[in-house]
């Protein structure tokens, strides 16, 4: 679980980058950055949630 | 750059490393007693490795502002994702006037990220491997960060390639210095896992209180003096703020950590019926470490409320991070650098007077989330499996002082019984 999460994180950025060149418009790119945001705070949640109390 | 401005914002970075003095005396209060010696030695060595590290190979790697740097194209613009400057700072007395003050200006920023990790393994983390992750932290990962950010990388181009306000923006080093370190510092916590005794089998975790308050605190007077004079210098170096405006944005850095001390007083006040004197430095810490994003870019109103901010989510934070996660972070590294760190970059975007910018700033914290913590994670795993992190058991127990240095800080004291090892 806790290397999951860790690699879901890169996965969240690239959403982030492919945010940048998909979308010019700027409220459409920021919502599309949030998404990618929100990406990597899922995969940084799982990645905690695996490395908890044993 | 005048030679009045050069001869200011070199006085000032001569200054700064009063900030890693009072991080160093804030980590060292926060431990316990039997770890002292090593926990401040080992910020010096820290800063020693560091600045060997970095003048080696790392601001080769950063690359100076409008050096050069290798690039790739895609989607019709310039990717410029590492610098190609000079290893061992070859040509730096050549240099134009104001690369040469962005060098010393990350000298100090990569011994911050160090050190900020360093707190966070306190009591447990070998001296040995502290230095070899502090030297991979300042041989690659900040560096790449560095270039991303000040030295016209990727980040920096994001307002002339995407239109979002002037690229990243990260005067003070919130990103760089205290995103990244906190970052690693929770790379660091995972990796050598929690202190023994902390974490009980049943019921909730034990308390392990800092030994001394007053190191603490004065480490947070002392801090101010060294963030005063690093936001001042890092605002003429990134943003060539002019002379005129550096009395605001040292107003803004005392605002922000005024309102966030403020706000963490009431919060803990609150919640436990007297204010917490380890909590309040972590807020006024975490204000200081927002005002690194936005203390040159907002105005004295918002660099208030940016800091109000902070203080109030830091204390909560330092508890959710060590009752829900099981964190343990003797520092409250995570809460109080990458938090409020990250916090400082949002406000920055949010108040800067550039249309994009909160878009330019999101993406910046995404690269570190994305990018800088995976990676810091995987370099940190790997360094463990060829240099444990954690000291065995035994040397848990008798402390990081005797286990390591061979004596311990205070050697008239009595030594208690540690409830903790039963």
């Amino acid at each position: 679980m806790r290397y999951a999460g860790i690699l879901v994180m890169p996965a969240g950025f690239i959403l982030t980058i492919a945010a940048l060149l998909l979308f010019p418009a700027p409220a459409e790119r920021l919502v599309f950055v949030l998404c990618g945001l929100a990406v990597e705070g899922l995969g940084l949640a799982v990645a905690a949630r695996g490395m908890g109390r044993p | 750059m005048s030679n009045t401005l050069f001869a200011l914002v070199f006085a000032l970075l001569l200054v700064a490393p009063l900030a890693l003095a009072g991080v160093a005396l804030i980590n060292t209060g926060l431990g316990r007693s039997r770890s002292a010696a090593q926990a401040l030695l080992g910020s010096l060595a820290i800063m020693a490795v560091t600045a060997i590290v970095f003048a080696l190979v790392g601001a080769g790697v950063a690359g100076l502002p409008g050096g050069p740097g290798l690039s790739f194209t895609a989607a019709g613009k310039a990717w410029n994702w590492l610098g190609a400057g000079p290893f061992l700072l070859r040509g730096l007395g050549a240099a134009p006037p104001r690369a040469q003050l962005a060098l010393l200006f990350e000298f100090p920023a990569v011994a911050m990220a160090g050190l900020i990790a360093w707190g966070s393994g306190a009591d447990r983390w070998r001296l040995i491997a502290g230095c070899a992750a502090a030297a991979l932290l300042a041989a690659f990962v900040f560096p790449l960060l560095a270039h991303w950010i000040w030295a016209g990388g990727w980040l920096a181009a994001l307002g002339v390639n995407f239109a979002l306000g002037k690229g990243f923006l990260d005067p003070g080093g919130a990103a760089t210095m205290h995103v990244l370190g906190g970052l690693t510092a929770l790379a660091v916590v995972w990796i050598v896992g929690p202190r023994k005794g902390k974490f009980p089998k049943e019921g909730l975790s034990t308390a392990i209180p800092g030994h001394n308050a007053v190191y603490v605190l004065f480490g947070c007077m002392l801090s101010l003096v060294g963030w005063l004079a690093w936001n001042a210098a890092g605002a003429v170096i990134w943003l060539r703020a002019p002379l005129a405006a550096l009395p605001a944005t040292a107003i803004n850095t005392l605002l922000c950590a005024s309102g966030a001390l403020a706000a963490t007083f009431a919060v803990t006040r609150i919640r436990f019926g007297k204010p917490d004197a380890s909590l309040c430095a972590n807020g006024w810490l975490a204000g200081l470490v927002a005002s690194s994003a936005c203390a040159a870019l907002a105005t004295t109103g918002e660099a208030l409320l940016a800091g109000v901010v902070a203080g109030i989510v830091t204390p909560l934070l330092v508890e959710l991070f060590e009752l829900a996660l099981s964190i343990d972070d003797p520092s409250g590294a995570v809460a109080v650098h990458a938090v409020a760190g990250m916090w400082g970059l949002v406000a920055a975007g949010i108040f800067a007077p550039h249309a994009g910018q909160l878009t330019a700033q999101l993406v910046g914290i995404a690269a570190l989330l994305g990018v800088a913590l995976p990676l810091v994670y995987f370099l940190f795993a790997l360094l463990n499996l060829a240099l444990r992190f954690r000291v065995e058991p035994d040397g848990e127990r008798i402390g990081m002082d005797l286990q390591e240095l061979g004596g311990g800080a205070y050697p008239e004291f009595v030594v208690h019984r540690d409830e903790s090892f039963r």
